[in-house]
C-alpha cells in the first residue's frame, strides 16, 4: 500500500462528506463538467482531504482489458508492482494518467494506468485456478498489502477512477475530467473523520467494476473486517468504507445475489419490522440476517454504488446522512443536497428523498455504450 | 442589488454567490432599514437569514436554499418558493417560514418560537426537541407526509400534520418517541399502536379545534389553500402521557 507521506493532521474531525452521481440508462455519455459542478457546490461538505470520481464507459476501446489505475510513491515502487504485472498479465498499454498540473493539487504520487488481461500461463496457475476476475482481485489485494508505496485504486473494464487529496473540483481539473465522457458518473468530497486523508483514501473505493463513495462512518468495521477477511480479502486502506466494496463483491460476485438482496443485507430490515412480513419475505429476511449478520452495516450512511449496468443508491436504516434522487428522461441523479442536482438539472421531472434503508436502484437499458469500437484483435489476446 | 422604489423591494441575484456575501449582503440591507427583501437564482447557499431579527422583515426567496435555513431567526419572514433542504428554521426563536415545495429532514430542530409552515412533505425527524414556553409556542405544520421519528423528544409547541394528497401512510416509525410536552395534531388516522408508549391518541375538542383554526387560516392563507377544505373533519391529537416519561429511572 501507499506509504502515509501526508502532512495533514489525522486528529478526528466532525464528519460532513457530499456525493452525488448521474447515470444515463441508454449510456449516452456526457463529460465530467455536470458532476464537477455538483460536487462543487457542496464544497463546504469537505474540508480538502480528498475528492474523486468514478466514470463507467471510459474506456471504449479498451474495454476487453482490465484497466489499473496505480499510485506509486517512488520509481521502486513502480518497478516493483511493475515485475508482479509483467508476470501476471499481458500489458497491452501503459502510461501515465494525464493530469494537468495546478496550484491547488500540490503533491501528488506517480499515477500509471495499465490495460491488461491476465496471462493464461501465468505463475498461479501451478497451485490454484483462479477464473480471471478471481486473479485480478487477488492482484489488486496482493498489490496493496504487500507492496510498499504502491496502490491499485481502480481495476474494472471501461471505467476509471479519478481521486486524491483535495478539494473534488480541484481534482477534476487535475484530470481534466471534461475530456473524459462516460454513461455514469459518481463523485466525492471528503471530510474524513476517523482516519487520515491520503491519496488512497479518497473516495471512490473500487474493486473490479463496483464501486463505492460513502458520507458517513461504518461502526461495524470491526466485524465486517474479519468477516471478509475469512474470504480472504485485505483490508489495508484505512478506512471503513473499503469494507462496502468488498462486501458487495462477495455478496453479488462470489454469492451470485440479486443487487436487491446485497441492499437488503448491508441495511437489514430491524428484527421487528421482518416480523409483520408475510410468512415468506420473513422467512428469506430472517435467514439473510442469519447468515450475513457479519455483513451488516451498522452507524450512518448514504451510499452511492456504481457497477458497470447501473447504480445503486442507499441509506442506513434510520436515515442519518442525507440522500436526494431526480430523474429526467433517462438521466437519473443523486446528490447529498437538492442544490447539488439542481447544478446539473434545472429543472427535474420527479425530485424524491429515497427512505431510509430502500434502494434506488437503476439500471442501463441492454445497449452497448454509444461510440464503443469493439476491438476484436485486442479481445483476441 | 436593485432597489425598486415603488415598492422598495431589494433584489438580489444570488447566482454563483457563496452564502457568507449573500448572507452579508441580507445583512447590510437590513441594517440599513430595509424590510424587503426578493433574492432569485438560489441554489444551496447555506444559512440564509441565520439569527436576523425585525418582524417587519420579508424575504422571499426563488430557487433551492441550503441547510440550516432561517437558523436562530429572530422575529423575520422567509418564503421560499421552491424546495428547502435540511435543518429549516434550526433554533428559530420567533418569525415566520413559509415552503411551497417540500422541506428535507429535521425542521424546526430545537425550535423555541415562531412557525414553520411547509406545502409538501417533510423528511425524518421533523420538530425534534422542539420546546415552548408561556407565550413561545413554535408551530410547524406539514401538507403533506413525514419520515421516521417526527417530535422526537417534543418538550413544547404545536405540530400539525395535515396528509393532504397522501394514498399512503403520513408518518414513519418511531412517532413521538420521548415526547414530553407539546401537542402534535393530526388530520388523518394513523395506525396508533406501532407508535410510541409515550403518548395518548384522542380526537381533538373544541378547544383544540381553536387553536387549528388559527394556524390553519394563515397557513392556507400563505400557500394558498383551501381554508374551508383543510379546516373540515375530525382532527386527531396527540399528547404525551406524562410530563416526565422517565421520572421513574432516576427517582423512584
Amino acid at each position: 500500500m501507499l506509504r502515509l507521506k501526508n502532512t495533514f493532521s489525522i486528529e478526528r474531525d466532525i464528519s460532513g462528506c457530499g456525493l452525488c452521481g448521474i447515470i444515463n440508462i441508454k449510456k449516452v455519455k456526457i463529460n465530467g463538467e455536470n458532476i464537477k459542478r455538483a460536487i462543487a457546490l457542496e464544497h463546504d461538505r469537505g474540508n480538502g482531504l480528498g475528492g474523486g470520481f468514478a466514470v463507467y464507459g471510459a474506456y471504449p476501446d479498451y474495454a476487453s482489458l482490465y484497466a489499473f489505475h496505480i499510485m506509486y510513491d517512488d520509481i521502486a515502487a513502480k518497478n516493483n508492482v511493475e515485475e508482479y504485472l509483467k508476470k501476471n498479465f499481458v500489458i497491452e498499454k501503459n502510461e501515465p494518467i494525464p493530469v494537468l498540473k495546478i496550484s491547488k493539487i500540490l503533491d501528488h504520487p506517480i499515477l500509471y494506468r495499465y490495460f491488461m488481461k491476465p496471462k493464461s500461463d501465468r505463475e498461479d496457475r501451478l497451485f490454484h485456478d483462479l477464473k480471471d476476475d478471481d486473479f485480478v482481485v487477488r492482484s489488486v489485494m496482493v498489490i496493496n498489502s504487500q507492496y510498499d508505496g504502491a496502490y491499485v485504486f481502480s481495476s474494472g473494464k471501461n471505467m476509471g477512477v479519478f481521486k486524491g487529496v483535495g478539494y473534488p473540483e480541484d481534482i477534476a481539473d487535475f484530470y481534466m475530467l471534461d475530456d473524459i465522457e462516460g454513461y455514469m458518473w459518481t463523485a466525492h468530497n471528503r471530510f474524513p473523520t476517523n482516519t487520515p486523508g491520503w491519496w488512497g483514501g479518497a473516495h471512490p473505493f473500487t474493486l473490479l467494476d463496483w464501486s463505492i463513495v460513502h458520507n458517513g462512518e461504518i461502526s461495524s468495521y470491526g466485524i465486517n473486517k474479519r468477516y471478509l477477511e475469512m474470504f480472504k480479502y485485505s483490508l489495508s486502506l484505512k478506512t471503513d468504507t473499503e469494507v462496502i466494496t468488498y462486501i458487495l463483491d462477495l455478496l453479488i460476485r462470489k454469492h451470485g445475489l440479486t443487487i436487491e438482496l446485497a441492499t437488503n443485507i448491508l441495511a437489514a430490515p430491524f428484527y421487528q419490522t421482518i416480523e409483520k412480513m408475510d410468512p415468506p419475505k420473513r422467512e428469506l429476511f430472517t435467514a439473510l440476517r442469519q447468515i450475513y449478520g457479519s455483513a451488516l452495516l451498522n452507524g450512518p450512511f448514504a451510499i452511492i454504488f456504481g457497477f458497470s449496468d447501473g447504480m445503486v443508491a442507499m441509506n442506513d436504516r434510520i436515515k442519518l446522512r442525507p440522500l436526494v434522487a431526480a430523474t429526467k428522461g433517462d438521466f437519473t441523479y443523486i446528490a447529498s443536497e437538492e442544490a447539488s442536482i439542481m447544478e446539473m438539472c434545472p429543472s427535474p421531472d420527479i425530485v424524491w428523498s429515497p427512505k431510509a434503508g430502500e434502494p434506488v436502484i437503476v439500471r442501463t437499458e441492454n445497449v452497448k455504450a454509444k461510440n464503443i469500437v469493439q476491438k476484436e484483435e485486442m479481445v483476441s489476446l | 442589488m436593485l432597489k425598486n422604489e415603488e415598492e422598495l423591494v431589494i433584489t438580489i441575484d444570488a447566482k454563483g454567490m457563496y452564502y457568507k456575501e449573500l448572507n452579508k449582503m441580507i445583512k447590510d440591507g437590513i441594517g440599513a432599514g430595509e424590510k424587503k427583501f426578493f433574492i432569485e437564482n438560489v441554489n444551496g447557499q447555506y444559512y440564509l437569514g441565520d439569527g436576523i431579527q425585525g418582524d417587519d422583515i420579508i424575504i422571499t426567496i426563488n430557487g433551492v436554499p441550503g441547510n440550516d435555513l432561517g437558523v436562530f431567526m429572530d422575529g423575520p419572514t422567509i418564503i421560499v418558493n421552491n424546495d428547502a433542504q435540511d435543518n429549516i428554521g434550526n433554533t428559530m426563536n420567533a418569525g415566520k417560514i413559509v415552503i411551497k415545495g417540500n422541506a428535507g429532514d429535521v425542521v424546526g430542530y430545537g425550535m423555541r418560537g415562531g412557525r414553520i409552515y411547509i406545502a409538501g412533505d417533510a423528511g425524518y425527524r421533523i420538530g425534534i426537541h422542539m420546546k415552548g414556553y408561556i407565550e413561545q409556542i413554535p408551530v410547524i405544520i406539514i401538507g403533506g407526509k413525514v419520515g421516521s421519528f417526527f417530535g422526537e423528544y417534543m418538550a413544547g409547541g404545536i405540530m400539525i400534520l395535515l396528509g393532504l394528497n397522501i394514498s399512503d401512510e403520513i408518518a414513519g416509525d418511531y412517532f413521538g418517541v420521548g415526547m414530553h410536552g407539546g401537542v402534535i395534531y393530526l388530520k388523518k388516522k394513523i395506525d396508533f399502536s406501532k407508535y410510541s408508549k409515550e403518548v395518548e391518541f384522542s380526537e381533538a375538542d373544541d378547544n383544540d379545534m381553536v387553536v387549528l383554526k388559527k394556524y390553519l387560516l394563515e397557513y392556507a392563507n400563505d400557500l394558498n389553500l383551501h381554508y374551508d377544505e383543510i379546516i373540515s373533519g375530525v382532527f386527531y391529537k396527540i399528547s404525551p402521557s406524562s410530563a416526565r416519561p422517565y421520572a421513574h429511572l432516576y427517582a423512584s
